[in-house]
């Protein structure tokens, strides 16, 4: 009698061993990624904006894992559409925390979702880091400990900055108000509010306007009628061209300060020639040599064949902010040794200093300040063209 | 002079809710069905106008035509698939086919054209005219002009042509009407053909003042409805009448109050309205006869 293994025995074992995951040759196992969220707008009007942050936060993350990755492992970008929607937004945090289990996630350019977002991150000891929507309330939530960080502008000193830049540049004395009629709008209206009053400067007032409008001559006539010699505008790419759409219209010519909002779109596209006279904030401008910025504008080039130059990089706040905010969760990953929230919320508020694309952070946060960026890091730009130039 | 601005913007809206308004109604007296899809065709209209244009480079006198032969070619494919099965069961599911159709369209849109809302360029929409201190662009009066020449056109044609006069006997008396030789169903799938150029000619011509985007057409699409029901579904001047006093209402409620309350303002009127006069502004009681 003899005790033989079949061929089809030896198969089967084979193909359970395979399916086991046991291979006959070990290979050294790979370690797992680190996943890291964003919720941003990926489709909508405001689908450029989620775009650049993509850019930004995938140079950043191929530059972190080419040089061995955080605490041993690699970064892994898993990305939500909030679709500009506070709802889609929260059910995506929810997801990204729970099923996917990102260590950490970033917000995109709209300040109503990530409003929403931040009792998620601060129930759910996940660091929540914005790089674009400049909404006060979003890192000055009143929190304790407070899990949101923010590598961008925020409202409150982009509005100083702004009624500054009327008031020196555009030599208004009564500049008037146009905001859109969202959670954004109000938290400018607040801050430019406050600007004016801690300056001495009359507004001529104040008028809303909603996403879908087809003609603002009637705020802008009210405006005009009130004395305003100068528009502040606060909204996103769609709305704010039918905002200068509407100037044009009136034959109304004022100077025309914006927040950023108007770089998450196709702005010069949509508001047609004028687009060009209006002067607007941003952190960073690829126009700006420097060593850092050439690396981050070759590696760009080299990743998004569409980009051939510092006049490609559309919505370049988006991309700088997310690159460099990217780049502080890895150094907060490595000063914490460790992927748990509260240990990742400690080390973001005691960072190294750090040599940034947009500046050099020293620190980027502390325990009182979550936003890595204030006044002396905006400039002023224009479109010219569908290029991002600064205005000087 | 704000106001006489505002006003002439107002009716020029009020005249692609007029002529969105316009289809529902060619659709309902013919076949006593909707094309709830009419805002999704709008967008269609703009979408395939705005890809020949500035895709393809087409001149307008070649695309505008392509993009209205697409338009209705879409209401006939409509009428065949998600409308006359239907009916034909008795069934008044064509009301749900019809809206599932249009998001259909909506997200194929997505796809196709993009997630991105672009500005549709206009010669007319370029320089403002300057009418009573206030600007006005010339494709303000064009979209009113062709918005009531349309309707005008249409209430001759179905009066004096034989094909309009053939329209109207199926509206009257579908089973006679067949009787006479007149095609019923042909008159239907010419229905919905015509609808649906209509609205794709709404959604070109407002194009370049609103931005072209999948989603333009969502709420422009309600909107024309609400003025089809305010101006009573079965007379063709009332509907279009309706659709400019809705734009006259939206354009003085933004000027007077602000835009936050218009469409709150604007469709608390609508329901005040029917309220008061439930065949709408210029509809009559249907009689039944048992």
């Amino acid at each position: 009698m003899t005790f033989g293994i079949s061929p089809r025995f030896f198969a089967i074992a084979a193909g359970f061993g395979l399916a086991l995951g046991l291979s006959p040759h070990p290979a050294r196992a790979d370690p797992p990624p680190i996943p890291i969220g964003l919720v941003a707008a990926l489709s909508g009007q405001s689908a450029v904006s989620g775009d650049a942050i993509t850019r930004g936060l995938a140079v950043a993350i191929d530059e972190i894992n080419a040089a061995g990755g955080v605490l041993g492992r690699p970064l892994e970008l898993i990305r939500r559409d909030d679709e500009s929607n506070p709802g889609k937004g929260i059910a995506a945090a929810r997801e990204l925390i729970s099923r996917d289990h990102v260590v950490a996630f970033f917000g995109g350019i709209d300040t109503p979702v990530s409003i929403a977002l931040v009792p998620i991150a601060n129930k759910e000891k996940t660091p929540f880091i914005g790089v674009w929507a400049a909404g006060t309330g979003i890192t000055r939530n009143g929190a304790s400990p407070n899990y949101v960080f923010r590598v961008s502008a925020v409202d409150a000193l982009v509005d100083q900055r702004l009624l500054r830049y009327a008031v020196t540049v555009a030599r208004a004395k009564h500049p008037g108000l146009m905001l859109i009629d969202n959670p954004w709008g109000e938290s400018n209206h607040a801050g430019l509010m406050a600007a004016a009053k801690a300056t001495g400067i009359t507004l001529a007032g104040a008028e809303s306007f909603e996403t879908g409008d087809a003609d603002m001559t009637a705020q802008l006539a009210r405006l005009k009628q009130a004395g305003a010699d100068c528009l502040i505008l606060v909204g996103n790419a769609a709305p704010a061209a039918e905002v200068i759409r509407s100037l044009d219209r009136m034959g109304w010519d004022v100077p025309v300060i914006s927040h950023w909002g108007i770089s998450g779109g196709r702005f010069p596209e949509l508001a047609g020639p004028s687009a060009a006279k209006v002067a607007f904030v941003q952190t960073y401008s690829f126009f700006k040599t420097s060593a850092k910025g050439e690396a981050v504008l070759t590696e760009l080039e080299k990743k998004y064949p569409a980009i051939k130059g510092p006049a490609d990089v559309v919505a370049p706040v988006g991309t700088a902010n997310a690159y460099d905010a990217m780049h502080l969760l890895a150094l907060a990953l490595a000063k914490a040794g460790s992927t748990e929230g509260p240990a990742l919320q400690a080390a973001l508020e005691a960072l190294p200093p750090y040599d940034g694309l947009i500046k050099r952070y020293d620190p980027a946060f502390t325990a009182t300040n979550h936003d890595a960026l204030g006044p002396d890091d905006y400039l002023m730009v224009h479109f010219a063209d569908n290029r991002i130039v600064p205005v000087d | 002079m704000l106001l006489a601005a505002a006003l002439v913007s107002g009716l020029a809206i009020g005249a692609m809710y007029g002529l969105l308004a316009l289809g529902y109604h060619v659709t309902w007296v013919v076949s006593r069905s909707v094309n709830f899809a009419q805002g999704s065709v709008m967008m269609l209209g703009a979408v395939i106008a705005f890809s020949l244009m500035l895709g393809w480079g087409w001149p307008w006198p070649l695309a505008l035509p392509a993009a209205l032969a697409g338009c209705a070619g879409f209401g006939v494919v409509l009428e065949r698939v998600a409308v006359r099965p239907f009916r034909a069961r008795g069934s008044e599911s064509w009301l749900m086919a019809t809206v599932a159709a249009g998001m259909l369209v909506e997200n194929a849109a997505l796809f196709v054209f993009g997630k991105e809302p672009r500005g549709m360029p206009s010669a007319l929409a370029r320089h403002p005219l300057m009418l009573f201190g206030a600007g006005i662009l010339p494709l303000h009066l064009v979209i009113l002009l062709t918005g009531l020449g349309l309707a005008g056109a249409f209430l001759v044609a179905t009066r004096a042509t034989p094909y309009g006069k053939a329209l109207l006997a199926v509206v009257q008396n579908p089973r006679a009407a067949q009787l006479m030789g007149i095609d019923a169903t042909r008159m239907t799938v010419f229905a919905y053909a015509l609808s649906s150029a209509l609205a794709g000619l709404a959604g070109i011509l407002i194009a370049p003042l609103i931005n072209v985007s999948a989603d333009m057409g969502f709420v422009f699409g309600i909107k024309g409805f609400a003025a089809a029901i305010l101006g009573g579904l079965e007379t063709p001047s009332g509907v279009v009448l309706a659709g400019l006093l809705l734009g006259l209402a939206e354009a003085s409620i933004t000027a007077l109050i602000g835009s936050g309350a218009t469409v709150m303002a604007s469709f608390g009127l609508v329901i005040l309205t029917l309220y008061f006069r439930p065949h709408g502004l210029f509809g009559r009681a249907e009689i039944r006869k048992v």
